[in-house]
């Protein structure tokens, strides 16, 4: 890495914005935080006296709890808001309420919300940073910076891989995400599943698209199930989870054509047997719960590096 | 009484007449009472005279499209702010869209509207009812009373009409009451919950599409039900390359098919959303440089009759929030021009077709006074300056809305004179002769 380089993001709004260099950085900052979590006292004075609110409009368990953990790990004082108990239920706009946020001196806000470009939207408003944990089907950069993180440890390096991302790519935005970062990292991304779930132009993004899931885990470092969102069955996306499982679902036979030693991962939470079999989930490939571990590091080294510490 | 106004030297454009050469007009009587040449007609006392050279004299602009908001979203726009803006643009008439609340369904929101345009007598408002009760799709609204109280065509603009029994009904019965039946193209199964054009912009943003295809399936059945009863349509704001490949053939066929479009249809591209831009957030939305295309060309082909702006105020509420729940549409009026005159400039149209597209055609297809400067004719004219430039800025803007993605563009070409019925309704000042 260049030796003059500096992370210099205020916000965190998706991986389009970061650079290589960016991704790198956020690595290797998150991979020398990770020791923090295996201390007996798992605390650093770093954050301590700043301030940071999960403002969170969807439901979210673990990546509301995790932004909260890695914060409270480096001391922040951390807040939590959820949809239900904002005002936004009570007719107030989205800036409205994040400027009474901000008026409250926050350094961070991290927020989830159903709409693509909704941190953006904050982000010109405030004075805060902004990381996006999510928002709508657009970006979700703390989990592809997780899940590239995961995959560089369990692999060793990240360019030259191939990444085979199946499910349901168009509503998904850590697909969005990983495409992108993983891209960026000189990886190759195939993606497979439903025709009605692969958007136009997502080789935009960088990857690939392959017709079967054989074809797409065909060679592949790295198979990435996608969660099968049951709320959107009444938009006719495919017949039914049966018939899903049975052609899109990440079962025994798909890991076959992969790699002897590829990894299976899943953003979760997971519908057991719909898209991947419940034996490969807690099986010896699977690293979904090293994602979750290194989803603190992450986000510690994301609260961190915006925060302007080196 | 409006009194006397010579209006000398300026290049007069007069599709309908042929005439394009620097002539002198009189207005009397709220009427045009001599086109002549130069210098020809006497600077008798009590005269109002401009001197006019380099700058156009046309028949007062004619927007068939656009949104006065008035009854019901005075916040956003009222028939004397709409209408006052209309002016500052060139405009002495506006078909005013009937999706108000309540939506102008019956006679007493026609009145209405009537009675307050002429109070502000800025432009002429020619209100457009409603298809369907309420536009809700149901029952055909009563276009005799609508007609008999002022309307001039029905739309559930804003809204497709959905079922096509319906469609074909309200076209049959139109005739019954010589209403224009206008088509607001639109396939809502397809459309639904979209934001922008699909693509893989819509995709890299996030956002769900609304596929092309969306506006030229209903396109087509409105083409085809217009061939089957025999009755004539409009199709409204055409966005799409095969939406007017479709109103090709159809026109070719003898279908009495007219249509419009937008100046940013034929100025933008969905990449002015870019960046969750709610500015350039519409209905249709902006589509590619291919679609940009084939409407420019359309428009110089004929397949395009009418340029509207489709004028669609929103207040920041409605624009300051998340992309996805942003309100559709644009402020149009006060763009139009400089716009249309970019495709002057760049030798897409002649002049004499930009002031067919502006103001002759839309008067012949909504069957209104105007669009011509014949003598005996409303004077209602527009002095247009294209050469002057200007940096639009939220200052300058009269409408009471400010959604506008040309807002910091500089544009060239303004109407700095707008003369209704023979009496000053914009003057830009200082007004350089």
């Amino acid at each position: 890495m260049d030796p003059e380089y500096r992370f210099k993001h205020k916000h965190v709004l998706g991986l389009a914005d970061f650079s290589a260099e960016d991704i790198q950085s956020v690595l290797q900052t998150a991979e020398s935080f990770k020791e923090i979590s295996s201390r007996s006292i798992k605390k650093v004075p770093t954050l301590r006296g700043k301030t940071i609110i999960n403002f969170f409009f969807e439901p979210s368990t673990r990546t509301r709890l995790s932004f909260e953990v890695a914060a409270k790990r480096m001391s922040a004082d951390t807040f939590n808001i959820s949809n239900s108990g904002s005002s936004t239920v009570k007719g107030e706009t989205l800036i409205d309420t994040a400027r009474n946020l901000a008026a409250m001196n926050p350094d961070c806000i991290i927020i989830r919300h159903p709409r693509s470009g909704a941190a953006r939207l904050l982000a010109g408003h405030i004075k805060a940073s902004v990381i996006n944990a999510g928002d709508g089907t657009h970006e979700h950069p703390s989990q592809g910076l997780l899940d590239l993180m995961t995959v560089r440890e369990a692999k060793g390096k990240l360019a030259g891989l191939k990444i085979a991302i199946i499910g349901d790519i168009a509503h998904s935005r850590v697909a969005h995400s990983n495409i992108i970062g993983f891209s960026k990292m000189g990886a190759s991304v195939t993606v497979s599943g439903p025709a009605t779930l692969i958007p136009p132009g997502i080789e935009e993004l960088g990857a690939q698209v392959s017709r079967t899931v054989m074809e797409a885990v065909d060679g592949a470092d790295v198979i990435m199930a996608l969660r099968i969102q049951k709320e959107r069955q009444q938009d006719p996306l495919f017949p039914s989870l049966r018939e899903y499982a049975q052609f899109f679902g990440v079962s025994h036979r798909v890991v076959a054509a992969a790699k002897p030693d590829a990894i299976i991962m899943h953003p979760g939470p997971i519908n057991r047997g719909v898209e991947l079999d419940p034996k490969l989930a807690d099986g010896s490939r699977s690293v979904i719960l090293e994602q979750v571990t290194n989803g603190v590091a992450v986000r510690m080294a994301l609260i961190y590096l915006i925060m302007g510490g080196d | 009484m409006p009194g006397l106004i010579l209006l000398k030297n300026g290049r007069v454009i007069d599709p309908a007449n042929g005439i394009d050469q620097n002539l002198d007009v009189l207005i009397a009587d709220g009427k045009i009472s001599a086109v002549a040449q130069p210098g020809s007609l006497p600077e008798e006392k009590g005269r109002l005279v401009y001197d006019l050279l380099g700058k156009w004299v046309v028949p007062g602009l004619i927007d068939m499209h656009v949104h006065l908001r008035e009854p019901g979203q005075e916040y956003k726009e009222t028939i004397e702010t709409g209408t006052r803006a209309a002016a500052a643009g060139g405009f002495t008439a506006v078909a005013a869209m009937p999706n108000t609340k309540p939506v102008n369904d019956n006679q007493a929101v026609t009145l209405f509207i009537l009675a307050k345009a002429a109070q502000a007598g800025f432009a002429k408002v020619y209100p457009v009812g409603a298809i369907s009760s309420g536009s809700k799709g149901e029952h055909l609204a009563e276009f005799g009373e609508l007609r008999q109280a002022g309307a001039v065509a029905v739309t559930d603009d804003g809204l497709p009409v959905g079922n096509s029994q319906l469609m074909r009904r309200a076209l049959e019965y139109a005739g019954n009451h010589d209403l224009l039946v206008i088509s607001h193209a639109e396939e809502m199964t397809l459309s639904h919950g979209g934001a922008m054009n699909d693509g893989p912009l819509a995709t890299r943003l996030g956002l769900r599409g609304i596929p092309h295809v969306a506006e030229e399936i209903m396109v087509y059945r409105d083409l085809a039900l217009a061939e089957f009863t025999g009755r004539p349509i409009h199709i409204a704001h055409v966005s799409t390359r095969e939406s007017l490949a479709l109103i090709r053939r159809a026109k070719g066929k003898g279908v009495a098919v007219t249509a419009e479009t937008a100046p940013h249809y034929f100025t933008l591209t969905e990449t002015a959303v870019d960046g969750y831009n709610t500015l350039a957030k519409m209905n249709p939305p902006l589509r590619t440089e291919a679609d940009v295309a084939a409407i420019r060309e359309a428009l110089r082909d004929g397949t395009l009759d009418a340029i509207a702006t489709d004028h669609a105020p929103h207040g920041e509420l409605d624009k300051d929030i998340e992309f996805d729940l942003a309100a559709n549409g644009i402020i149009g009026l006060e763009t139009a021009v400089p716009l249309t005159l970019q495709l002057v400039r760049e030798n897409q149209l002649d002049a004499r077709r930009m002031v067919e597209l502006l103001s002759l055609n839309p008067a012949r297809i909504l069957g209104v006074s105007g669009g011509t400067l014949s003598v005996g004719a409303p004077a209602d004219i527009a002095v247009i300056d294209p050469e002057q430039k200007f940096v639009f800025t939220e200052e300058s803007i009269l409408s009471k809305s400010r959604n506008s993605p040309f807002l910091g563009w500089e544009l060239q070409g303004k109407a700095v004179l707008t003369i209704l019925d023979g009496r000053i309704t914009w003057r830009q000042e200082p007004f350089s002769s």
